[in-house]
């Protein structure tokens, strides 16, 4: 569930950076799996400069969702992310939590 | 996600109304549903129960493989009464994710003593609700037994069509409220909306017991609430 009234609100956010004519991706829980941080819906705004708001995960993994971003951003294509202890990232970029996340990251356009 | 779809679903937001951004992953196409847009499609009972609960999630379905995102306003309680069983209500409600507020003429009982960290509004009802108006997200809950300060809450309650709307007081005194209520036009159906006796019958029997009665039957109200309330019997 979410409140519009948070001054961090990505949703608002996003849309003052559009105004602002500033390039912007936003990612997506999709899915969730086990013991995650962040429910399904949870939204990170990044614009091209890798400013972000918001968050995916309690801060393990959006690092690298920024990253991919600015690839989004470029590129223009959407990435289907996936984090979690069975990733063969996980070592360095598992959540700690245990669980599995899928992040959708697309360009606002 | 579209601009336009960005846009539109910031604009609902803003307006507390509860919104569904419905995406298809296949063909990365969108579309943002309204609650009490007409729902027709497989996927219409999906959108029912994700406006009921409030769950985002992915599906899979024989129709297709996308995503939903629901939008829902935060819900809030309006307390009529800065009373003793307030000063409980607007603690657990807090805890809860309740957005509370206590409103109050009576300067006395609403006080930040009595309510530290709590919104206090020690205006009439009806001049509080032009600035800070009644709707669907939110419970009206009247704690004073006064109907001088009780009375049009409860009305404009109705009107609105609030979630759930709660009074305290005997059923003798709820039976001379509804009669008072149903001479400014209200049907007894209407008025069969208002919770009196207030609470879930838990055998509550101290302020902060019938608390927990209230924000049991409001979270009650709020899992099982019909989709597209109306204000049907209202004048």
């Amino acid at each position: 569930m979410t409140t519009v009234s948070h001054p961090n609100d990505p949703l608002l956010t996003a849309e003052t950076w559009i105004d602002e004519s500033r390039a912007v991706a936003i990612a997506t829980v999709i899915e969730t799996w086990g013991s995650a941080p962040r429910p399904v819906g949870s939204h990170l705004v990044v614009d091209a400069d890798g400013n972000f708001e918001g968050s995916v995960s309690g801060g393990c993994v959006e690092g690298a969702v920024v990253t991919a971003a600015l690839d989004v951003i470029a590129g223009g294509t959407a990435q289907m992310l996936e984090f979690g202890v069975t990733d063969e990232t996980a070592w360095r970029l598992g959540l700690s939590c245990g669980g599995r996340i899928r992040v959708y990251v697309e360009r606002l356009d | 996600m579209q601009l336009a779809s960005l846009q539109r679903l910031n604009a609902a937001r803003r307006k507390r109304i509860a919104a569904i951004l419905l995406a298809d992953l296949d063909s990365h196409t969108e579309r943002i549903v309204l609650e009490g847009d007409p729902l027709d499609g497989p996927i219409a009972d999906l959108i029912e129960d994700a406006f009921r609960s409030g769950r985002s999630m992915a599906f899979d379905a024989t129709e297709g493989r996308g995503f939903l995102n629901v939008y829902l306003p935060a819900p809030r309680i309006a307390i009529i009464g800065a009373v003793h069983i307030g000063q409980y209500l607007t603690q657990i409600a807090g805890l809860a994710g309740f957005d509370v507020r206590i409103i109050d003429p009576r300067t006395a009982f609403a006080t930040s003593e009595r309510f530290p960290g709590v919104p206090l509004f020690t205006d009439w009802p009806a001049d509080v609700f032009l600035l800070d108006p009644l709707d669907r997200y939110t419970a009206l809950v009247a704690l004073t037994h006064d109907p001088k300060i009780d009375d049009l809450p409860l009305a404009e309650a109705l009107r609105t069509g609030c979630f759930y709307i709660g009074a305290l007081g005997s059923r003798k005194t709820h039976a001379a409220r509804t009669d008072r209520l149903a001479l400014k036009g209200f049907t007894p159906d209407a008025l069969s909306a208002i919770h009196a006796p207030i609470g879930l019958d838990i055998g509550a029997s101290n302020p902060a017991e019938i608390a927990v009665a209230i924000l049991g039957e409001v979270i009650q109200a709020l899992r099982s609430r019909p989709l597209s309330l109306s204000g049907d019997g209202a004048p």
